[in-house]
C-alpha cells in the first residue's frame, strides 16, 4: 500500500508533535489536566496515524520493540514504583517524595509512567495485530 | 519447629541436585535430615505431658493468618510418624526406584509431601492447616501420577485431586464459620476460651463442612473409590501417604476438633455410621482382591473407618483405642507395603495367585512381612493386639452396631494378613517365585525397623502408654487421661471377642477363594460402584459445561451484545426499583444554550447512526455522538475526563476503521427484519431509561462533602499534586489503578491471541473458528 503524500507527510509532523505533546500531557498531570492514561492514549493516536499512513511493518521498525514488551515494561514499571515504600517499611505503594533542584520527583510519577507506557504498548499490540497480514 | 518444616521444603528444593551430585548416595544423604528431625521430636516426648510448644509467625495480621505451630501429644505422635516412616521411605525408595529416569523428581516430590504433612498436624492457625492441606493433595497427586506416561496413573491422580480438593475447599469454608463462631483461627485459642461451640447456631453448617473435608482425605463411605486406584503410585508412595501418613490427616482432623466439635450425637451418628461402614467396606474388599497393594489399600479403607468410628464413639477407652491403634496401624501397614513393594520387586509381580513358595528365597522380608502381618491380624504379643483389644473394650461400652462393625472388619484383617504373608511366602513355590531374590538394604531396613518396634511396643505396652498414648488421648480428650496399658487383660470379654474374630478369619482365609466370589457376587448385586459414578459425574459435567458454552458463546456479535444490554438493564432496573431508589433531584439547574446544543449534537449522532446505511458511515456518526460527550465533560468542569473520552473517541474510530478492512465488503448494510427491529429499539430503550433513572438517582442523592473535602486537602501537602482527579489515581487510589492497568495489559494481550488464531486460521484457509 502506497501512502498517499498528504497522509504520509501529515503523519510524519503531527507525529513528532502528538509525541511532544503527550509527554506534555504525561508530565503537567499531576497539578493540572493530564496525566499517563491521557498521556498513553495520545501517544498511541499518534503511533496509529503513524500506522495507518506507513503500514504496521514501518510502526514496528520504528519501535523497534514488540509492543507486549511496552506492555510488559509499564507494568513492571507501575509495580516497582510501590516497592520503595515497602523497603522504608511503609504499606505497599506509598508515595515517596524527593527534591532535585527545582525538581519534585516522586513514586507516583513512576506509577503514572508506568501506565502511559501499559497504555501505549496496549494499543499498538491491537492494532499491529489488526494490521499485519491485510 | 518453623525451622524443622522449612528445612524438610529446604530439602525438597535440593532433592534433585543432590541427587545428580551423588547418585548412588542420594537416598542415604536424603534420608537422614528427616531421620534427625525425627529424633528431635523424640526428645520433645519427655516433656510433652506437661506443656505444649507453641510457636507463631505473623503471617497476614489483617485476616487472622499466622504461621502458628502446637506440638502436643497428638501431634508429636504424628510428627514421629511422619518423619520416622519419612526417612525409611526416602532410603526405600532409593532401592525401589534405583535407576529410574525421574528419581530426583521423586525425592522432590516426597520430601515436599513430607514438609507438607509434617506442617498440617503441626499447623495451630485454621489457615496455615489449610494450606497445608492442600499442599499434600498437590504433591499427593504430583506422586499418584508419578508415572505420568500410563494414563491409569493420570486418572488416578485426578481423582484423588478432584475427591480430596473438593473436600479440601468445603473444610475451608467449614474452617471460616468455626473461627468466626470460636472468636479466633488459632485452634489453641478457641479450645482455651472454651467457647461452648456446640450449642452454637453455626454448629451443624461447621460440622458437616469440616467432615467433608475429613471423610475425603481420609477416604470414608462413599469417597472411599479413590484409595485404591490411588495405588497406581509407586509403591514407596502407596507406603507413605495412602496408609501411614497422608489419608490419616481427615482422621487427625477430626481428632484434632474432637475436644471443640465432639460429643454431640451429631458428631457421634455421623463419625460411627461412617467409620463403621468404612470399616467393613474396607475389610469386605480386602477379601476381594487379589493384587497385594490392593489388599492392602482396602485394609487402610479399614483402618481409617475404624478410627474414625472410635473417635465417634468417645469416651476414655475409645480415645485410647484411637492413640494405640493408630501408630500400630502405621508401624505394621508401613512394613506391609514395603515388603509388599520388595516382593514385587524380587517378582515382577503382586498377584496373590501367582505367588507362592518364597519364604527360602526372600526370608528377611518374609520375617519382617510376617511380624507386620501378625500385628494386623492383631494376634498377641505384637501392638496389633493391645490396639485391637482397646476397640473391643471401647466397642463393649459402645452401641452394639459398632461392635459389630468392629468385629467384621477385624475378622477380615485376620483373613487379609493370611492373604499377604501366608499366600506368598508358604506352600509351593510358584514360577513367578522361582527366580525371586532379595533386594538391598534399602529395601529391607524400613519394614525391619517398622515390625520390630511394633514387637516392642507389644512387649511393652505402657512404655507406648505413658510416652504416647497419655498425652495423644489428653489431647483428644481436652483433658489428662490416665493410661495404664498392658497386654495381658486377664480373661475378659475382649479376649473371647479376640479369640472368635481369630477364628473367624482363619476360616474365611482357609476359604480364600469361595469367600471371594461370595464378597464378589454381593457387590456384583448391589450395583454399587463410586468409581464408575465419578466417571458419569465428571461427563455429565463435561455435557453441562458444553451445552452451556454452545449457548453463550454462539459466536454471533449482536447476541453478545443483546445479551450484556438486557442484563444491564434487567439487573440495574431491578436492583433501582426492589431499592426504591427511583428519584428525582429536587431541584434542577436552569437549562443552558450550550447544554442543549450539546444534547442536540449527541442526538443528532445517535439518530444518524441509526439511518446509517453503511458501516463507514455508522462509525462516523457514533463518533458525532462520543464527541458531544467529550465536549459536555470539558464544559461541565471535568477536563480530565473530557480529554480521556476524546482520545478514546478517536482510538476507538482508528480501531474500527481497521477492524472494517478485515470484514467482507458490504456495501449496503443489510435491512433487520421488523421483529429484529423492535426488539433491537425495546432493549435500547430499556437501557437508556435505566441508565438515565440512576444518573437521575444519583443526582437526587446528597454527597457527602467530606471525600471531596479531603481529597482537596491532602492533594497537595500530602501527595504533592493540585490536580485531584490524577493524585487520586496514582496515589490515594494506585492500587486501584495497579489493577486497572494489569486488566488493560491482559485485555490486549487476549486481543492479540484471538487475533492471532483467526488470522493464522485465514491464512491457511481454513474456518477461523
Amino acid at each position: 500500500m502506497k501512502p498517499s503524500l498528504i497522509l504520509a507527510t501529515g503523519a510524519r509532523l503531527l507525529m513528532s508533535l502528538m509525541l511532544l505533546f503527550s509527554l506534555f500531557i504525561l508530565w503537567r498531570g499531576h497539578n493540572e489536566p493530564g496525566g499517563g492514561f491521557i498521556g498513553g492514549l495520545i501517544a498511541a493516536t499518534a503511533f496509529a496515524l503513524h500506522a495507518a499512513a506507513f503500514g504496521a511493518g514501518a510502526l514496528r521498525s520504528l519501535l523497534r520493540v514488540d509492543p507486549r514488551g511496552i506492555i510488559a515494561f509499564g507494568l513492571s514499571l507501575a509495580i516497582l514504583s510501590g516497592v520503595p515504600a515497602l523497603l522504608q517499611g511503609l504499606p505497599y505503594m506509598t508515595g515517596l517524595w524527593g527534591t532535585f533542584g527545582a525538581l519534585k520527583l516522586g513514586t507516583p510519577v513512576l506509577f503514572d509512567i508506568g501506565v502511559y507506557f501499559v497504555v501505549v504498548g496496549g494499543v499498538l499490540t491491537m492494532i499491529c495485530a489488526l494490521l499485519e497480514e491485510g | 519447629m518453623l525451622t524443622v518444616v522449612l528445612l524438610i521444603f529446604v530439602l525438597a528444593a535440593l532433592a534433585p541436585a543432590l541427587h545428580r551430585l551423588l547418585p548412588a548416595l542420594s537416598h542415604w544423604l536424603l534420608a537422614l535430615p528427616p531421620a534427625l528431625v525425627c529424633g528431635w521430636f523424640a526428645l520433645q516426648v519427655p516433656g510433652i505431658g506437661e506443656a505444649p510448644l507453641r510457636e507463631a509467625w505473623v503471617w497476614a495480621p489483617q485476616l487472622g493468618v499466622t504461621l502458628s505451630f502446637w506440638l502436643d501429644g497428638l501431634s508429636l505422635t504424628f510428627a514421629l510418624l511422619i518423619t520416622g516412616i519419612g526417612a525409611f521411605i526416602v532410603l526405600y525408595s532409593g532401592g525401589y526406584l534405583h535407576g529410574h529416569v525421574h528419581q530426583g523428581r521423586f525425592y522432590l516430590f516426597i520430601l515436599a509431601f513430607m514438609g507438607s504433612m509434617l506442617g498440617l498436624v503441626l499447623a495451630d492457625n485454621l489457615f496455615s492447616l489449610f494450606v497445608f492441606w492442600e499442599l499434600t493433595s498437590v504433591t499427593s497427586f504430583l506422586l499418584i501420577g508419578f508415572n505420568h506416561e500410563d494414563g491409569r496413573a493420570r486418572r488416578s491422580a485426578v481423582q484423588a485431586l478432584v475427591v480430596t480438593s473438593l473436600g479440601g475447599l468445603a473444610m475451608m469454608a467449614g474452617f471460616v464459620l468455626l473461627g468466626v463462631a470460636g472468636g479466633g483461627f488459632e485452634l489453641s485459642d478457641i479450645r482455651a476460651s472454651g467457647a461452648d461451640l456446640r450449642g452454637h447456631d453455626l454448629y451443624l453448617p461447621i460440622l458437616l463442612l469440616v467432615l467433608a473435608g475429613a471423610f475425603t482425605k481420609s477416604a470414608q463411605v462413599p469417597f472411599h473409590f479413590w484409595l485404591p486406584n490411588a495405588m497406581d503410585a509407586p509403591t514407596p508412595v502407596s507406603a507413605y501417604l495412602h496408609s501411614a501418613t497422608m489419608v490419616k490427616a481427615g482422621v487427625y482432623l477430626l481428632a484434632r476438633l474432637s475436644p471443640t466439635l465432639g460429643g454431640t450425637p451429631e458428631w457421634m451418628w455421623a463419625l460411627t455410621v461412617a467409620g463403621g461402614v468404612t470399616a467393613v467396606t474396607g475389610g469386605l474388599l480386602a477379601l476381594r482382591a487379589t493384587d497385594l497393594k490392593r489388599i492392602l489399600a482396602y485394609t487402610t479403607l479399614m483402618a481409617l473407618g475404624t478410627l474414625t468410628l472410635l473417635l465417634g464413639m468417645g469416651g476414655d477407652a475409645a480415645w485410647q483405642g484411637f492413640a494405640i491403634f493408630l501408630v500400630a496401624h502405621s508401624l505394621y501397614k508401613g512394613a506391609l507395603f514395603m515388603g509388599a513393594g520388595a516382593v514385587d520387586h524380587g517378582t515382577g509381580t503382586r498377584d496373590i495367585n501367582e505367588l507362592g513358595g518364597l519364604w527360602p528365597r526372600m526370608r528377611l522380608t518374609g520375617a519382617f512381612m510376617a511380624l507386620a502381618a501378625l500385628s494386623m491380624a492383631g494376634l498377641p504379643p505384637l501392638v496389633g493386639f493391645v490396639g485391637k483389644e482397646l476397640i473391643y473394650e471401647a466397642g463393649l461400652h459402645g452401641p452394639m452396631l459398632a461392635l459389630l462393625a468392629a468385629f467384621v472388619a477385624n475378622a477380615c484383617m485376620v483373613a487379609a494378613a493370611g492373604l499377604v504373608f501366608l499366600k506368598p511366602f508358604t506352600g509351593p513355590a510358584t514360577p513367578a517365585a522361582s527366580h525371586a531374590h532379595e533386594g538391598g538394604p534399602a529395601l529391607w531396613l524400613g519394614p525391619a525397623v517398622l515390625s520390630v518396634l511394633g514387637l516392642v511396643a507389644g512387649l511393652a505396652p505402657g512404655l507406648l502408654g505413658s510416652a504416647f498414648a497419655g498425652p495423644t488421648v489428653a489431647a483428644v480428650a481436652g483433658r489428662p487421661v490416665e493410661v495404664d496399658l498392658h497386654l495381658w487383660h486377664g480373661l475378659t470379654p475382649a479376649l473371647g471377642l479376640s479369640v472368635l474374630t481369630v477364628a473367624l478369619g482363619a476360616a474365611a482365609y482357609l476359604m480364600a477363594d469361595r469367600t471371594r466370589a461370595a464378597i464378589a457376587g454381593t457387590i456384583r448385586a448391589s450395583r454399587v460402584d463410586m468409581d464408575a459414578a465419578y466417571d458419569r459425574i465428571l461427563a455429565g459435567m463435561d455435557r453441562v459445561a458444553a451445552a452451556v458454552t454452545g449457548q453463550l458463546q454462539g459466536g454471533s456479535l449482536r447476541r453478545y451484545q443483546l445479551t450484556v444490554f438486557t442484563a444491564i438493564a434487567a439487573l440495574l432496573g431491578l436492583t433501582l426499583w426492589l431499592r426504591g431508589a427511583v428519584a428525582l433531584p429536587t431541584e434542577m439547574g436552569p437549562l443552558s444554550p450550550i447544554g442543549l446544543l450539546l444534547a442536540a449534537t449527541m442526538l443528532t449522532g445517535a439518530v444518524a447512526t441509526l439511518l446509517a446505511r453503511t458501516r463507514l458511515a455508522a462509525i462516523v456518526a457514533l463518533s458525532i455522538n462520543g464527541l458531544g460527550l467529550a465536549l459536555t465533560f470539558l464544559v461541565f468542569g471535568a477536563p480530565d475526563v473530557g480529554i480521556t473520552q476524546l482520545m478514546v473517541e478517536t482510538l476507538t474510530t482508528v480501531v474500527l476503521v481497521l477492524v472494517l478492512r478485515r470484514l467482507p465488503a458490504v456495501g449496503r448494510l443489510a435491512r433487520p427484519t421488523r421483529a429484529q427491529r423492535w426488539g433491537d429499539a425495546a432493549v435500547a430503550v430499556a437501557v437508556g431509561v435505566t441508565v438515565t433513572l440512576v444518573l437521575l438517582g444519583a443526582l437526587a442523592t446528597p454527597l457527602p462533602l467530606d471525600l471531596s473535602l479531603y481529597f482537596g486537602e491532602h492533594s497537595y501537602l500530602g501527595a504533592h499534586g493540585r490536580n485531584v482527579v490524577n493524585v487520586i489515581l496514582v496515589d490515594f487510589r494506585g492500587f486501584d489503578t495497579l489493577g486497572e492497568v494489569t486488566v488493560v495489559a491482559i485485555a490486549c494481550l487476549g486481543v492479540y491471541s484471538l487475533l492471532r488464531v483467526v488470522l493464522a486460521g485465514r491464512r491457511e484457509g481454513e474456518d477461523p473458528r
